[in-house]
């Protein structure tokens, strides 16, 4: 007789909290595969924890975005913003699709350089840039977004010096309703320092003002705000018009759109709550088209977003380490990924999916990461169904932001798969192992024996 | 008659009740339709799933944080072993799933629905309400959200003392001080979060009015209402339908204005100056909204043929001095029913 | 371990205690063991009927059994005279 298959014994108080299991069934539809990669199959093959990237999920994430702004606008051109994923191959995906690049450190300069982009399709933003980077981006063409007074000063004094002239625009920072208003970052428009620093770049005459910046903020949820951003940018452009002839090529609206993911504490889940890419494009393009610009000098209109054309398309491969009771009854339960490469989890409640069939059946369970850390904690409270030792789960909306800002503490980084078109899995980033930690290391030698 | 199905949320008719039973009550008071009600229950001790007298059938759907894609797939199963043609959702956590639902329940699943448009929803929230306000012509209450509580030194060159300090989704305290004022800051932002909103206090006599808009600008009905007495947690225990032909004016302004599709209650605060400050909009019939029915205007009966696609004339009159006076009831439920629904999430 | 003589079951999974009114919801497999603890069934008797019904293995169950008759005592399900 063939035997039934086993599920532990869960048993529950009724009516002791406000989740319903009707509320959380279909949440709990077990992923097994992902582009027609069965999940098991891949964690044999590359290990687990895995980081899996879907290129048909960036190709068509890219092109929806792609469409809802050009549809609305005639001058549109995305930038790829290197710290959301600079994954190589993840990278030339989204230059393969036309994105520029852009970089806010002279380590993604050069890795965008390495990817073969064309100097002038970079631009550079961000507070830290060093003489010697901006020096090379001056020569390179590349777009060079100023944040402060310093940095001005230091191009300015670097142009003279050059034969080139530098390509510049500012990030202003204004007031656009949403809190915090993230004013640590460029120049203010409210109270005139942003066309104080405009002044200055025109007065001089050492370089070229090409451009308006601004990134109002993360995770928007509000496509108001680029509304009203959007619209001081313009007021700002059309001023140096009038006040300085000069025309201004472009508006970079920069990023911030939300990805699908559920921030912590949002009582909708993200997928219902965050706006799509026509809601933001209708604010954006709406604003820019009723800006006042003439026929012909509309500025193209440069968008960073990073999150909304990543995250999605990311997933993480686990697998259960072991199962616990904790001293208040409830179910905790132990994963072999954590904080350490799932940042993300600190900012979102984060979909996890188990990888094999299982019950109705789930208790509330904690879900921790492998560290030795209070911190590592990737789900708080989650109606989890009973998973053993070794079964393996699929977390969700995971491409931004953790594969660049994953940390290297106490184990190794895993390994990255980028599944093609076709669905063929293809390493991208191998698993680290010691040497990828080890090999910048310099002993000294009267260290080199341990004495044990 | 015409057989119909309606599917109702707001079973709880506890202390601080859902509006689902009133709302069941006038729908079954209809001369036009022969209708079954599906209940849908959040918890399993709301007390409508037991009465069943007026609920023929209850099923447990997931909570409004569980997402558009779990309720649909839930309401898609009812539907296919339970007909629903209307569903008519009382709570305002659960409106936003259902107002983005609406075209996807009508084409694949063929239920109707009467709801606000999600703009119509979004700009009448709290935090939106002085410019809704200005928008449509209605004295709002001067207000402004904060999201640092050192900014309410500042309040004094635009806000007199007292001043109602509110949470985004609920709670409000009235502070006399700045003191008062930065404390109840503290407490409500630690429960709701930001921002907070900071009201002008306004005296008077707080009235409310039960509506229904036909999408159109139509006022389709209203019934003015003064709460008698109140309970400590601030819901109406008893009222009585009012003589105001202002309150119906404002009400007639907001829906031409706003062109609100489907009930609503509004509260306001009429001042000894005879002034009319609108205080809030809740976007779904109030748990009261059977003293509408009492007084000769069934709104959820206009409300389930409009969603039908029937053109409805207005009411024009109701019932002055009618009463409604709400009470408690103790029903006596065997373990077997509490079993099946806690169990089988159906009763 | 020695459940409550009184505790009701269905065959919903549904688990009520009449002592104190709680209720409680469990899954088919710990329906069973509930069952055959109200039979006074030994640990061993329970175990070999699991691990001959249910795909498993001894060192599994019985880690699972473990904590499920935790809390069992937890809901306050057993015996109050109950010893071990």
């Amino acid at each position: 007789m063939k035997k039934v298959q086993y599920e532990r014994p869960v048993i529950q108080r009724l009516n002791v909290g406000l989740m319903n299991k009707y509320g959380s069934r279909t949440e709990f539809t077990p992923v097994t595969q992902i582009d027609g990669n069965a999940v098991a199959q891949l964690i044999t093959q590359y290990g687990s924890p895995l980081f899996v990237i879907s290129e048909r999920t960036i190709r068509q994430t890219y092109r929806q975005a792609n469409r809802a702004f050009k549809t609305r606008y005639p001058k549109v051109q995305f930038a790829w913003s290197y710290k959301t994923n600079y994954i190589n191959a993840v990278c030339n995906v989204f230059h393969q699709e036309g994105s520029w690049a852009e970089v806010v450190s002279g380590f993604e300069y050069s890795k965008a350089i390495y990817n073969g982009v064309p100097g002038n399709k970079i631009i550079f933003n961000g507070p830290d840039k060093s003489a010697e980077e901006l020096k090379l981006a001056i020569e390179n063409n590349s777009l060079i977004h100023i944040d402060n007074l310093d940095e001005l000063y230091t191009i300015n004094d670097l142009a003279s010096t050059l034969t080139k002239r530098p390509r510049v625009a500012i990030r202003v920072n204004m007031d656009t309703g949403v809190y915090p208003m993230w004013d640590r970052f460029g120049f203010n428009y409210e109270n005139g320092e942003a066309l104080d620093a405009i002044n200055k770049i025109v007065l001089n005459n050492n370089m070229d003002l090409v451009g308006l910046h601004c990134h109002i903020g993360t995770f928007m949820l509000t496509p108001s705000a680029y509304a009203i951003a959007a619209t001081k940018l313009s007021e700002l452009a059309i001023s140096i018009q009038k006040k300085h002839k000069k025309s201004i090529e472009y508006i970079d609206m920069g990023g911030g759109f939300a990805s699908h993911n559920t921030l912590k504490g949002s009582y909708l889940q993200g997928i219902d709550a965050s706006p799509g890419f026509d809601q933001y494009a209708e604010a954006i393009c709406t604003s820019l088209l009723n800006a006042g610009f003439s026929e012909g000098e509309l500025p193209l209109l440069i968008l960073e977003t990073g999150r909304a054309l990543i995250d999605e398309a990311g997933y993480l491969l686990g697998s259960v380490i072991s199962n616990k009771r904790l001293s208040d009854g409830r179910r905790a339960t132990i994963m072999d990924f954590g904080v350490n490469i799932l940042f993300t989890s600190f900012w979102y409640n984060h979909k996890i999916s188990p990888a094999q069939p299982f019950s109705q059946y789930t208790e509330d369970t904690v879900i921790y990461g492998p560290l030795c850390m209070n911190i590592d904690v990737v789900r708080e409270n989650i109606a989890f169904p009973a998973l053993k030792k070794n079964d393996q789960v699929v977390v969700h909306t995971v491409g931004a932001y953790n594969m660049t800002q994953w940390m290297q503490f106490i184990a190794m980084r895993p390994a990255v798969v980028l599944i093609d078109m076709n669905d063929k899995p293809h390493l991208i980033r191998k698993r680290e192992n010691i040497n990828s930690v080890q090999n910048e290391e310099v002993m000294p030698d009267y260290l080199k024996d341990c004495l044990l | 008659m015409k057989k119909i199905s309606v599917a109702v949320t707001g079973l709880n008719a506890i202390d601080s009740p859902g509006p689902g039973i009133s709302v069941i009550r006038a729908i079954r008071q209809s001369n036009l339709f022969d209708v079954r009600i599906i209940g849908l229950a959040y918890e399993s001790l709301e007390p409508g799933i037991y009465m069943h007298d007026l609920v023929d059938k209850t099923y447990q759907v997931p909570l409004p944080s569980a997402g558009m894609e779990v309720l649909l797939s839930r309401l898609s199963y009812i539907n296919s072993v339970d007909k629903i043609d209307v569903i008519i959702p009382n709570f305002d956590a659960e409106l936003f799933n259902y107002i983005k639902l609406a075209d996807i329940l009508k084409q694949q699943l063929q239920i109707s629905t009467f709801l606000p448009t999600l703009q119509q929803f979004e700009a009448r929230h709290k935090v939106n309400l002085y410019e809704y306000g200005e928008e449509h012509g209605i004295k709002v209450p001067k207000s402004k959200a904060i999201f640092n509580s050192q900014e309410i030194v500042r309040l004094h060159s635009e806000f007199t003392y007292p001043l109602v300090v509110k949470g985004k989704f609920y709670d409000a305290v009235i502070a006399y001080s700045a003191d008062q004022a930065t404390g109840a800051f503290n407490k409500i932002a630690a429960k709701w979060g930001l921002p907070i909103i900071i009201q002008q206090f306004v005296q008077g006599q707080e009235v409310n009015v039960t509506a229904l808009g036909d999408g159109k600008g139509n006022l389709i009905g209203a019934v003015p209402m003064r709460k008698q007495y109140i309970t400590d947690k601030g819901k109406a225990w008893s009222g009585i339908s009012i003589d105001d032909e202002e309150l119906i004016n404002i009400t007639r302004r907001l829906m031409a204005s706003s062109k609100w599709k489907g009930g609503l209650e509004l509260e306001i605060v009429k001042t000894d100056e005879e002034e009319y400050y609108l205080l809030e909009i809740n976007p779904r019939f109030p748990a009261w909204v059977y003293l509408a029915v009492g007084c000769g205007q069934n709104h959820p009966e206009a409300l389930v043929r409009m969603a039908l696609g029937e053109d409805i004339k207005p009411f024009n009159t109701y019932d002055v001095g009618k009463l409604f006076i709400r009470y408690a009831y103790d029903m006596i439920v065997d373990l077997k029913e509490f079993e099946k629904i806690s169990t089988l999430g159906e009763l | 371990m020695k459940l409550k003589k009184n505790i009701a079951l269905s065959d919903t999974g549904f688990v009520f205690d009449p002592s104190n009114g709680n209720s409680f919801s469990t899954n088919p497999i710990g329906l069973e063991i509930i069952q055959l603890l109200k039979q006074n069934k030994t640990q061993s008797e329970i175990e070999t009927k699991i691990l001959s019904t249910y795909e498993v293995d001894k060192n599994t169950f019985e880690k699972d059994y473990y904590d499920f008759v935790n809390m069992l005592g937890k809901l306050k399900l057993n015996a109050a005279d109950e010893k071990d």
